[in-house]
């Protein structure tokens, strides 16, 4: 190790892979992954939340995790997020690429997709 | 995309429990569910609660899985890791947290074993990868190295461990910066760091806790404290006993040479550091600084006289400085995260924090790290559990053969250096042996002191004979044929070897006797006037008897006897058919093995 800028070039690369352990993340992202949310599709949502978050450096701040099931089946795949201080926003009907935007927008931008969201006139 | 990670316990205590054939179920169970690419597994150092391992932590939500078997590996996999479903039988949660404030069931951040908890020492044991310098590295490791090379003179960092206030962790609490100074103003064509890692203590393995979970923070505490002192070489004496701890730390040696933060010209600084191991064979003796350095140089561990001391004329009779692991451990978080950080934690004396590996009769056997200052009554039955099958609590064995006991009445003593010196104990290195009401408070005098007569290196006499002359009178009063006066006498040989013996082997090994003196003088004076153990453990204080009319005459004492003492006796009990039993007192060697069979409790121990 010849500066200090080498080891800071570790660090950043190995960072995004323990920080998961830390979990102490203010936003939680909760996605439903019981037998109904899997074959609804969760598996591609939930891996592109996670590789969303790391893209966008999101990392310490977003902690992606999975759930069993939420209780709202014919919606699947849900994806919800839990923010302290802050009303739960359940988003519905999830794709990939949904979960994408939801990242950079609501998780990133702070900025809620309400056309993903759960309306009260749809239970 | 890895979204979550398995952890699996690599410490002594999970191995032993059998944590390699946890993980190996793993590697097999997430290949077979194709989650190879979501899901990583990771070994690491001990997380603490080893009485309830193997342990299995998943993030990112922290379950706690404790207790895990091989056949349950499947059932984790397929439920949790693939469809989110916590394994709700295996989680430990034992916490106080309302329900509604947990969010995705209980992590190991709310359970109370943890909670309360403040990890500095062992802030990387069982979170991170000890084979993996990366993990180390992400977790902002050597960069306190890389500071201390690149932006603080050698007195600056000195004067930031002085600041700090961190003591010796091995026991005697000495001030770290101090020794420090002490050693750097001395002029020798070499200079040595030396890392304790002797850890004697019967029930204390923080130390070991720490090679085996954290072993490069140790490395990069020791080359700061080269590079503060102008030492250039270093050596970590380590039981060989811990043969994980000394894998890992070499492991880690070899690593840090590739990285080049070991060896040469570390960060261009300039500044080179070698470290080398050395085993030691188990001696007690040889946690002593000088008989530790007499062991590294190749002779028979004893001590030395001081003066000269290490400082001055250590180790290859070089100016050595010596610290134990878990001092060392704290180095590297006072560099990065500054003196007044570390300072304000603890008590006005004693600062930071202290670990304290929990045994004897406390739910929660394991690691714990507190704040200094925290108090007994918070470690035993906030985080310990408290004492199993409703027992009461009796007394808190601290510093292990060299310290003593803590009674009752003081569990709300504020556990720093100084407190515990007040009180006629020592800090130790941390093991905290806890004690219930069957416990005989004599008997455990002579368990500790049979460990020093053992372990006595016999160069100086008061230690040699003199504790041997005191586990002799301890023998006399356990075995009924103490008098008072063997009291006094007993008190006055303690007070004789502690004044005149060599090293702090001797000058400590009569505290588990002073102390039960002080504290449990009545017990000592039941075995001697009244002839009896309070506690029913001093065998030869003890008789047993059967209850006549409780006896129904089934026989199976008698039978399952090993020495023929129990015989059929010509009474009758109301209500009964046969005749009731007896045990000659004569032939009875007290064993336990009737009581232990009789169903109907008839048979009494007093």
């Amino acid at each position: 190790m010849k500066s200090l800028a080498e080891l800071q070039a570790i660090r950043d690369k190995m960072k995004d892979k323990v920080v998961i352990r830390e979990g102490t993340n203010d936003i939680r992202v909760v996605v439903g992954m019981a037998t109904c949310g899997i074959a609804a599709g969760a598996r591609p949502v939930l891996n592109a939340l996670v590789e969303s978050v790391n893209e966008l450096g999101l990392s310490n701040k977003v902690t992606v995790s999975q759930t069993g099931c939420i209780g709202i089946c014919q919606f699947e795949p849900v994806v919800e997020v839990f923010e302290a201080g802050k009303e739960k926003v359940t988003y519905v009907k999830m794709t990939a690429e949904k979960a994408k935007e939801v990242a950079e927008s609501h998780l990133q931008g702070g900025k809620v997709l309400t056309e993903y969201t759960l309306t009260e006139g749809e239970l | 995309m890895i979204r979550s990670q398995v952890l699996v316990c690599g410490g002594t205590g999970c191995t032993s429990s059998g944590s390699k054939k946890i993980q190996e179920a793993f590697k097999k169970s997430i290949e077979e569910n194709g989650l190879s690419g979501e899901v990583k597994l990771v070994q690491t150092g001990c997380f603490g609660l080893c009485a309830l391992g193997p342990v299995v932590i998943v993030y990112p939500e922290g379950t706690f899985y404790s207790q895990v078997k091989p056949e349950d590996v499947e059932e984790i996999v397929s439920e949790h890791l693939l469809k989110g479903r916590v394994v709700e039988r295996l989680v430990y949660n034992e916490t106080s947290v309302p329900k509604e404030e947990l969010q995705g069931g209980v992590s190991l951040n709310d359970t109370d074993f943890y909670k309360a908890q403040h990890r500095v020492a062992l802030r990387n044991c069982g979170v991170i990868n000890p084979e993996n310098i990366e993990e180390y590295i992400a977790m902002d490791g050597y960069a306190a190295l890389g500071k201390v090379l690149t932006e603080m003179t050698p007195e600056q960092v000195i004067e930031e461990i002085k600041k700090s206030g961190l003591r010796g962790r091995g026991g005697g609490g000495f001030p770290t910066g101090v020794k420090w100074s002490l050693c750097a103003p001395n002029k020798a064509d070499q200079k040595y760091v030396v890392c304790n890692a002797d850890e004697g203590d019967p029930g204390a393995f923080m130390d070991r806790s720490v090679l085996e979970g954290d072993p490069h923070c140790i490395i990069e505490a020791m080359a700061i404290a080269g590079y503060a002192i102008g030492a250039t070489k270093g050596y970590v004496y380590v039981r060989a006993e811990y043969p994980i701890a000394v894998a890992r730390l070499q492991h880690a040696i070899d690593q840090a040479h590739e990285y080049g933060l070991l060896g040469k010209d570390i960060f261009g600084s300039g500044f080179e550091f070698e470290l080398y191991i050395r085993l030691g064979a188990g001696a007690f003796v040889c946690g002593e600084e000088t008989a530790l350095m007499t062991s590294i140089e190749g002779n028979r561990g004893e001590p030395k006289p001081r003066p000269p001391f290490p400082a001055v004329k250590g180790l290859f009779g070089k100016p050595t400085v010596e610290n134990n692991v878990e001092t060392f451990a704290n180095v590297p978080q006072i560099i990065l995260k500054g003196a007044d950080w570390f300072a304000s934690m603890g008590t006005e004396r004693s600062k930071g924090t202290k670990v304290f590996a929990l045994g004897g009769k406390i739910k929660h056997t394991g690691l714990v790290e507190v704040p200094m200052g925290t108090t007994l009554r918070q470690i035993i039955y906030d985080i310990g559990g408290g004492i199993p099958n409703g027992k009461k609590f009796k007394a808190a064995q601290t510093g292990g053969p060299s310290g003593g006991c803590i009674p009752a009445s003081l569990i709300d003593t504020e556990i720093d250096y100084d407190n515990l010196t007040a009180i006629g104990c020592m800090m130790g290195s941390g093991g905290l042996i806890v004690m219930d009401e069957d416990t005989c408070m004599v008997d455990i005098a002579k368990f500790f002191l049979e460990f020093t007569v053992d372990e006595s290196c016999g160069k100086c006499t008061p230690c040699r004979v003199g504790t041997k002359r005191l586990l002799e009178m301890l023998d006399k009063i356990t075995s009924g044929k103490g008098t008072l006066e063997d009291i006094d006498k007993l008190e006055q040989l303690c007070l004789y070897i502690k004044a005149n013996s060599a090293c702090g082997l001797g000058q400590t090994a009569p505290n588990p006797v002073l102390a039960t003196l002080k504290f449990f003088r009545d017990e000592y004076i039941a075995h001697v006037v009244d002839k009896k153990c309070p506690a029913g453990v001093c065998k030869d204080l003890l008789t047993y008897t059967i209850d006549k009319n409780k006896c129904i005459g089934c026989g199976l004492c008698s039978r399952n006897c090993p020495v023929s003492a129990i015989s059929k006796t010509d009474y009758v009990a109301e209500g009964h058919k046969l005749p009731s039993y007896e045990i000659d007192p004569d032939k009875c060697i007290k064993c336990g093995v009737c009581m232990a069979n009789c169903k109907f409790s008839a048979i009494s121990k007093q």
